[in-house]
């Protein structure tokens, strides 16, 4: 591995990153799956570095998930991003940053088809008007919050109370990192270090004092990819994916995983504990899986927030292996406590995955 | 008095040309950019089809250059066209008035690092035909030896996400040469080429491929679509096998990828002074495609070799021969009536 030649190929790939005043819209499924990790990014943006990240409760889904199952046509997508986009300005904001990856990509997407076919951008600006009467506007900057994250990094490493490092041995914990396909994949320059080589995550966990992993796996699909998971019969493609590549990580040995999309951290932390009841195998130490984590998730965890705090007892891999690896503090009889101290009950302890 | 002649490049179009005009009575002036003469043709090893060795023909034709004026290091700084001759400026600080020009820039090679899937100046096992040529060049052998090596054709030619939908001619050719010889250099390794279909158009190529085949080299084709490296440092590749319709898997110790032809850079520079037209591949525009290849739109500059597109060699030394009698006549017909 020549890390020169990734640097080179990294500063081809800079987004511009306006450092404040975005318009925030939320994922629609992010926030079943890590309960915590918008709440966090919002709590870290506004409050630890006193960003201003607005965010309205007129806002919808931005339709990805209908648009890439076939379900709606692709005008009633773009109708739907055209209203999210005037809510925007309608609140007085010109950078639009969203947590969902689908959206991102869904996004980049409409701006690219209507910057090609503007008369499509005029009919969808009429449906707009006709449907919700709001004016149309385009952002002047789109970013994934994972981008702002990136943006960020420093700051954040700044506050941070615990570095990526085994605090036993003081090396930095082996990470590996997984963009969303949507992310970079569809449109190379919209990502921070393109799709091959994205930088994203990289520059987080590097900041934060990690190694990343690169492994031969690296680029393939997670395991959700629509089609994979939404149509029952095609579930197994979806399983054969993540075991893909946990099979191609496992050699690495990596401590930990991060992601900045809403499947990908989903599949692959659920999909571990399939592979150990149908399979017997595990991929972490000691009969563990690999924890995997959202980017807000490790920002929060570097920056001493408690891990329950985080949600992370909503992950199906333990985490507790990892945070006593990096030393975090966490006590195991708040670990299904409700915000309200209130106690949410114990799921059912897998045979095979500890 | 002699006329003066400029010649643009002392790749083999250059240095062919020169000589030939020299001969002919001109006095020809050579401008090279880089500290040694012979273009590409001197960091090549052996050249296919016969595996004769570079030195050998670049040396023919270096001992032909007595008489010509040449410049290496030497760019052109600026070039005008005068009411019948063309001032130009030699980064060497000399002037010189010509009544002819002769652009023979040659090409520049695809940078093999654009198709960032093949991880070419990431990952240490992949590198570029020149690469190869070089440590040929050198006499290096690797140890240990490598297990499996692996050419993927093609590379920035008939890519239109590369932006050159055109075929560079001499790449496939130049793998199956390269495979030989390195399958002659580690008989024990597997060498694989992927490639999209063999162009082996040229007298005695076909006898190539099938050396190649009797070798035991493994001709696979499909595009590769990504490398990764292995916990080993070894190279995973990816690739489709478009004749059995699977998508297959190798691990390899060298990917070695067969970079394109692209327009020289520095061919261009001197283009943009004259505004000489270029077609939508990026190679200078001949006068017409069928009589007169040699020829520019300008009066008394003319192309020879890769400037207007790829070329094998033996082509390439036909350009050369041929600008020479089109400028020979063109000084009788304009400068001797």
């Amino acid at each position: 591995m020549i890390y020169e030649g990734k640097k080179k190929i990294w500063a081809e790939y800079q987004k511009e990153i306006p450092e404040d005043h975005y318009f925030y819209v939320r994922s629609c499924i992010r926030q079943s799956f890590f309960p915590a990790s918008e709440a966090t990014f919002l709590d870290i943006t506004r409050n630890k570095l006193g960003k201003d990240i607005f965010e309205t409760e007129h806002h919808t889904t931005c339709g990805g998930i209908a648009y890439h199952s076939d379900a709606i046509p692709q005008e009633t997508a773009m109708t739907i991003i055209a209203r999210q986009f005037a809510l925007m300005h309608k609140y007085g904001y010109e950078n639009y940053v969203c947590s969902c990856i689908t959206s991102f990509g869904l996004y980049c997407e409409t701006l690219e088809t209507w910057r090609e076919y503007p008369e499509l951008q005029q009919k969808i600006a009429e449906n707009l008007w006709k449907t919700c009467h709001l004016e149309f506007a385009k952002p002047k900057f789109l970013v994934h919050a994972s981008d702002l994250i990136f943006k960020y990094r420093m700051q954040i490493a700044a506050k941070s109370k615990f570095k990526l490092v085994n605090k036993n041995t003081g090396e930095p914990l082996r990470v590996v990192e997984h963009i969303g396909c949507h992310y970079s994949k569809m449109f190379p320059s919209k990502g921070v270090g393109g799709a091959e080589y994205p930088y994203v995550l990289v520059g987080m966990v590097e900041a934060w004092g990690g190694q990343i992993v690169d492994y031969p796996e690296r680029r393939h699909c997670c395991g959700f990819g629509f089609r994979q998971y939404f149509i029952k019969g095609n579930r197994g493609y979806s399983l054969s994916n993540t075991h893909k590549k946990f099979e191609s990580m496992e050699p690495f040995k990596p401590d930990m995983i991060i992601t900045n999309c809403p499947g990908c951290p989903y599949f692959l932390d659920r999909w571990q504990y399939v592979i150990a009841e149908t399979e017997g195998k595990t991929y972490g130490q000691d009969g563990h899986g690999i924890p995997v984590f959202t980017y807000e998730e490790v920002a929060g965890l570097v920056m001493g927030y408690d891990p329950w705090d985080l949600g992370l007892q909503t992950h199906q891999v333990s985490v507790e292996p990892l945070l006593d690896k990096i030393g975090i503090p966490y006590d195991p009889a708040k670990k299904y406590l409700g915000k309200n101290g209130k106690y949410l009950g114990e799921p059912e302890k897998p045979h095979c995955l500890k | 008095m002699k006329n003066n002649i400029l010649v643009i490049g002392g790749g083999p179009a250059g240095l062919e040309a020169s000589s030939i005009l020299s001969r002919m009575g001109y006095n020809v002036i050579l401008a090279e950019k880089e500290k040694l003469l012979g273009g590409h043709l001197a960091k090549w090893d052996r050249l296919f089809p016969d595996q004769v060795p570079a030195k050998e023909v670049l040396n023919d034709m270096l001992g032909r250059m007595d008489g010509v004026k040449c410049f290496t290091e030497t760019k052109v700084n600026s070039i005008n066209l005068l009411e019948n001759s063309y001032n130009a400026m030699l980064s060497n600080g000399i002037t010189v008035l010509a009544d002819a020009v002769l652009l023979a820039s040659g090409f520049d090679l695809f940078k093999a690092e654009k198709k960032e899937e093949y991880g070419y100046g990431i990952y240490e096992g992949v590198l570029t035909n020149a690469d190869l040529e070089k440590a040929f060049q050198e006499g290096k052998k690797s140890s240990p030896a490598p297990r499996a090596i692996g050419f993927v054709h093609c590379v920035g030619s008939r890519d239109e996400k590369a932006g050159n939908p055109a075929c560079s001619k001499v790449c496939c050719a130049t793998a199956v040469k390269q495979a030989i010889e390195t399958k002659e250099l580690y008989p024990e390794a597997d060498v694989y080429c992927f490639y999209m279909d063999l162009r082996m158009f040229g007298r005695h190529y076909e006898d190539l491929y099938l050396r190649a085949q009797k070798s035991g080299i493994r001709f696979i084709r499909g595009r590769v679509s990504e490398v990764a490296e292995t916990a080993e440092g070894r190279l995973l590749v990816k690739a489709e096998d478009t004749l059995s319709s699977k998508p297959l898997k190798v691990t390899l110790d060298r990917l070695v990828l067969m970079a394109g032809m692209r327009p020289s850079k520095t061919g261009h520079d001197v283009g943009r002074q004259l505004n000489l037209s270029i077609e939508d591949d990026g190679f200078f525009s001949a006068k017409d495609g069928l009589q007169n290849l040699q020829k520019s739109k300008l009066p008394g500059f003319f192309y020879a070799g890769a400037c207007t597109g790829p070329k094998t060699l033996p082509d390439t030394l036909h350009e050369a021969r041929s600008a020479a009698m089109e400028i020979d006549r063109y000084i009788k017909e304009n400068f001797r009536k």
